[in-house]
């Protein structure tokens, strides 16, 4: 393994306030001392891990900046090694002079991911982990970060897992039968595996999209808003919105084409989907609402279900009652400023008439605001917050893929898969599918890590930037 | 048993290589050995018994057919002797695509042992020896230096070739009857076992069966479905011309077990010794007795049994998939009740064999023991089961074993190349706790190790070797010459929508050209073929005779099968650039830190000369290997 010491920028390198040096390696810390000018005599090599020392950086004679270097000895470091970190006053000049007269007293300058690299050699982290790595180098905001590490750790894998599990399932099934005719038919087989690799490959296409949508949705409860026009659905969303970024008036539609908003609160994120569907009621669909809520409440994490209390509930609203009764929701009676005809009662009793789960716990919330005064919209925030840390609403039950290597190695898969599928078409021999079918499995596996390729390791590490 | 000499005696006479066991492993290994130009000697416990068929009587099937054609393309003897003893031949799967075709021959047992035996007698540098080898003889440096056999006498060697079979401590077992004995009642070897703990090698104990033999005529075929050979014979050898082997051929006989013969067996299961603990052996899973059918499969109504002649000069009958290891009574009721078997007698009763072999982990690539320099092993004793398996690792051995002499490297073929390939590596790398039966399915990049390529892919490795003569080589480079002009010559040859061209597609219900193609395209239609738009085609040069057929086929296949070829070949690549992904000897794998202990300990003890060998120790997983090549490449960087 290479022993050099290596040193990189850390910071972007921009007119920024504050810039980090990071140095690495058996040497970084001699290296340091050559630099380091403090009051004390003591050297940085005296000093224990893990402290911080104000002083110079110097080259020679030349003071270049005023600094604090931070030491952490191996193995307690993110490398695993000995490591300095140099806190300067950031801009260009400053931080780029201080990189090279460390590459000057001896260390070499790093190459991308060379850090990382280290870590997973040193046994600080796992491939996976390291991966996870770039995707937090590589967002953009810190939800988005969440999410990537989590996505590798769980969802995705999971996913993969299972569309693996099936393709060599039905590749093995094919070649024992191929090794033990006798016992094993294939008889009308690729008919059988024609539905199976169809179901497989419109899994992957919906996985391949979700790169796309992922990049708007992002992380959240995936939640919509239904009720009948009028029932004060687009109020209720401005407030939440906080702000007035929709016209709303009495009366019902306002066009606004937007798809869909995100809403934060505390460590909670709503994405209201279909917003635009919210607003536009010249739409024959939306006169009825019910469509609304069949039409998203089934990718839907979340349901609201807004009621005009002022008005008497009619079909519509039994319909939607109907609907969402096993599913998660809750319901809100609107127009509290208002005289009330719906009470929390009536609903109850019909939210509750053939519900299968009949848990007190998991009943259907029903809260009553007033969109219009803002009344009741803390107690609303409260519930869904409460609602999902009880995990009555899972956070995001739908799989996105954040990142483009997983996005190819899929495309790939799903191209080996529409192979299988020609081939059955073709009439080829049975024999003939395990080929498509272990690419498509090997493809499946770049994304898990549990294929191996030279490739995937070279990619994996020269996609980090390089002070990390 | 550890053997003691009661008199010791040096043979003076120079030997380069001893091949321990006549088997087909060993028929291959000392005539590789001795085509070489070493001196050889074969020994055998009995010369009677050179190239024994003591289970199945046929060669081939599926893969083990592609098996021997590669023996026979690297200029091994076991195609050639069966293209000259068999009585039935088939090409299997023929309804499936051209990678699982495979070639099985039924023999005539007795012919191909008594061929075999009159190819090594006459065979320059080898001498046949009848004495059971006891100790392995290695200097203070663990290196070859003789054998010594049971009459006490010593010979001199530089290289010993291992193909045991199934005679070390064998015994054999039905009921609770026991023998000490190899199969057939032939004399056990006793003594060896010891001999190679002694040089710290590491021993299994594996098991197999076979079923019974029955007398031809107290079988009533009138019950049975018959199974002819092929109508056109194709043979094993690619030097045997086809047209000299069409000949008459036996039949064979299909029959079925049903609910009886399994209430038989269910109801005497516990006096199987498997199940009293007499047999310790693990025995294959892919050549099950019928009393393991039975319980595996215990919703089949029925399962095949095939009755196959075993030879032409007897009245034996071979039980197909009937092998047991149950007790002599319960063996006639089970026979008995399967149709046409009703008054059937037994001449051999099935039994079970067990017998010592070593764990294949402990062999180089090469089939070289990793600690003993010189000893080499092939077949059974490696822990692998079958003719076909054991004449392939033979060969490898036995060429090998004379390189070594040569002090050339040895001859190792991977996965992507051969079968055999497949076979060695999967024998030297993963953990094998039965019998090693080859199958299509271990074979990932089967479209290219086809039995009709075998030729191709190895000829010319055979000729490296010398095992190859010159004409034999220089028809291959023709072939393949011939091959790839016209398939090139096809892709440049452009038909329009003529008149002849929309009628001919018409003939063969192909969908009529809206534009103009090439010869190559159409060739790809599955209804069409290179002899279907013969008529199309005007430039078409004559192909030499002898070659003919070859080059047609060939040309079908790769271009039929262009896209799949591909794809695989890709795959190939992929595997490739792990398989030269070299793993430095001094490597320390305690320096790694991020390796998980398991794989750590397989690592060190197997020690895998690339990535793609470590990626198949069983212990080792897919992030271990992203660890050692990060190490690796991060290693290239200092140095």
């Amino acid at each position: 393994m290479d022993h050099h010491t290596i040193a990189a920028i850390s910071t972007a390198v921009t007119e920024s306030g504050i810039g980090i040096v990071r140095m690495s390696g058996t040497e970084a810390v001699n290296i340091a001392d050559k630099v380091y000018r403090g009051k004390k005599k003591k050297k940085l090599s005296e000093q224990k891990s893990h402290t911080i020392h104000y002083g110079y950086f110097v080259d020679g004679e030349e003071t270049i900046d005023e600094v604090l270097f931070m030491i952490m000895k191996s193995p307690h470091s993110y490398t695993g090694e000995d490591t300095v970190e140099i806190n300067c006053h950031g801009g260009i000049y400053v931080v780029k002079r201080i990189l090279e007269t460390l590459l000057k007293y001896g260390a070499r300058a790093a190459e991308p991911g060379e850090f990382t690299k280290r870590a997973f050699l040193n046994g600080r982290m796992d491939l996976s982990q390291a991966e996870a790595v770039i995707d937090i180098i590589q967002s953009k905001n810190e939800y988005a970060l969440k999410s990537s590490v989590s996505q590798l750790k769980g969802n995705v894998k999971k996913k993969i897992n299972e569309l693996r599990k099936e393709i060599i399932y039905h590749t093995a099934y094919i070649e024992t039968a191929l090794d033990d005719p006798e016992h094993i038919e294939l008889d009308h087989y690729g008919e059988r595996l024609r539905d199976t690799v169809k179901k497989l490959k419109s899994d992957m296409q919906d996985l391949i999209e979700s790169y796309d949508n992922g990049k708007i949705i992002k992380e959240g409860i995936r939640t919509v808003i239904v009720g009948k026009p009028n029932a004060g659905k687009s109020s209720l969303l401005n407030v939440l919105l906080g702000e007035e970024r929709a016209i709303v008036t009495d009366i019902a539609g306002t066009t606004r084409d937007i798809l869909q908003e995100t809403i934060h609160f505390q460590d909670i994120t709503l994405n209201i989907v279909d917003t635009a569907g919210i607003r536009n009621t010249d739409n024959e669909i939306e006169k009825i609402g019910v469509e609304r809520a069949r039409k998203y409440a089934g990718e839907a994490d979340l349901i609201i279900y807004v009621i005009d209390a002022s008005a008497p509930l009619d079909e519509n609203d039994n319909e939607i009652i109907e609907f969402i009764k096993n599913r998660k929701a809750l319901v809100l009676l609107n127009k509290t400023d208002l005289k009330a005809v719906v009470g929390k009662e009536m609903v109850r009793s019909l939210l509750c008439k053939g519900r299968l789960d009949d848990k007190e716990e998991n009943e259907i919330p029903i809260l009553e605001i007033s969109a219009k005064n803002e009344e009741g919209i803390q107690e609303l925030k409260e519930v869904i917050r409460k609602m999902f840390y009880l995990g009555k609403i899972s956070f995001n039950s739908e799989i996105y893929i954040t990142n483009v290597r997983q996005k190819s190695a899929l495309k790939n898969a799903y191209d080996s898969l529409t192979n299988v599928v020609e081939s059955i078409d073709s009439g080829m021999p049975e024999d003939f599918y395990s080929i498509d079918l272990m690419d498509a499995y090997e493809s499946l596996g770049n994304i898990t890590g549990e294929t191996i390729g030279e490739d995937l390791i070279d990619e994996i590490f020269s996609k980090f930037c390089v002070g990390k | 048993m550890r053997y003691s000499a009661s008199s010791v005696w040096e043979n003076k006479d120079k030997y380069d290589i001893v091949v321990v066991g006549a088997g087909h492993a060993g028929c291959e290994a000392s005539l590789a050995a001795s085509r070489l130009g070493f001196a050889t000697l074969l020994f055998t416990v009995s010369v009677d018994s050179i190239a024994l068929m003591p289970c199945n009587p046929n060669i081939g099937g599926s893969s083990k057919g592609h098996l021997v054609r590669e023996v026979d393309a690297l200029g091994g003897e076991m195609g050639k002797v069966i293209d000259r003893t068999f009585i039935q031949s088939k090409m299997l799967n023929r309804s499936k695509g051209p990678a699982v075709h495979s070639l099985r021959a039924q023999a005539d047992k007795a012919l191909y042992s008594r061929t075999m035996r009159r190819v090594l007698e006459n065979q320059e540098n080898l001498e046949i020896k009848q004495d059971e080898v006891v100790r392995i003889l290695v200097d203070e440096n663990k290196k070859i230096e003789g054998v010594q056999t049971y009459s006490g006498a010593i010979y001199h060697c530089r290289a010993v070739v291992l193909c045991t079979g199934t005679y070390l401590r064998a015994r054999c077992v039905y009921g609770d009857v026991s023998k000490n004995t190899g199969p057939n009642g032939l004399q056990a070897a006793n003594y060896l076992t010891e001999s190679l703990k002694e040089l710290g090698i590491e021993m299994y104990r594996f098991k197999t069966g076979t079923p019974a033999r029955a007398d031809k005529n107290t079988i009533d075929f009138s019950k049975m479905e018959e199974q002819f050979g092929d109508e056109r014979i194709v043979p094993f050898s690619f030097t045997t011309d086809p047209e000299e082997i069409q000949k008459d051929q036996v039949s064979c006989w299909l029959t079925y077990t049903n609910q009886k013969t399994h209430d038989i067996i269910r109801e005497n299961l516990h006096r199987s010794p498997l199940f009293s603990g007499i047999i310790e052996g693990t025995g294959p899973r892919y050549c099950p007795s019928i009393e393991d059918k039975v319980v595996k499969f215990a919703d089949k109504e029925r399962h095949q049994v095939f009755i196959e002649p075993e030879g032409l000069e007897t009245n034996e009958m071979y039980i197909g998939g009937m092998s047991s290891s149950l007790p002599e009574d319960v063996q006639y009721a089970m026979y008995r009740s399967v149709p046409g078997l009703e008054n059937v007698k037994i001449v051999r009763n099935a039994y079970a064999i067990e017998y010592d072999c070593i764990d294949a982990r402990q062999l180089k690539p090469t089939l070289e023991f990793k600690n003993i320099h010189g000893l080499f092993s092939g077949g059974q004793f490696n822990g692998s089961s079958g003719y076909e398996e054991a004449a392939a690792q033979g060969l490898i051995a036995g060429i090998n074993a004379a390189r070594m002499l040569q002090d050339r490297s040895g001859i190792v073929l991977d996965r992507s190349q051969a079968y055999i390939g497949v076979l060695i590596d999967d024998l030297v790398m993963k953990e094998n706790h039965e019998p090693y039966r080859m199958m299509t399915s271990r074979a990932e990049y089967r479209l290219l190790l086809r039995q009709d390529n075998a030729d191709q892919r190895l000829t010319e490795i055979g000729y490296e070797v010398g095992l190859i003569p010159e004409k034999r080589y220089q028809r291959l480079l023709l072939k393949k010459k011939l091959i790839q002009e016209e398939t090139d010559r096809l892709w440049k040859v452009h038909v329009g929508t003529s008149e002849q061209v929309q009628t001919l597609l018409k003939n063969y219900g192909s969908t009529p050209l809206n534009s103009g193609t090439t010869l190559a395209e159409l060739i790809q239609r599955p209804e069409l073929s290179y002899e279907k738009i013969k008529t199309l085609d005007q430039s078409r040069p004559l192909l030499p005779d002898d070659l003919r057929e070859e080059v047609i086929e060939q040309i079908d296949i790769n271009l039929k099968y262009a896209g799949y070829i591909k794809r695989q070949q890709r795959q190939v690549e992929q595997f490739r650039k792990l398989e030269h992904k070299k793993i430095p000897d001094q490597i320390d794998y305690d320096k790694i830190k991020s390796l998980r202990m398991e794989a750590v300990q397989k690592l060190k003890k197997y020690r895998p000369e690339s990535i793609g060998q470590a990626s198949r120790i069983s212990g080792v997983s897919p992030a271990d290997i992203s660890v050692l090549l990060i190490y690796l490449s991060s290693g290239k960087k200092d140095s």
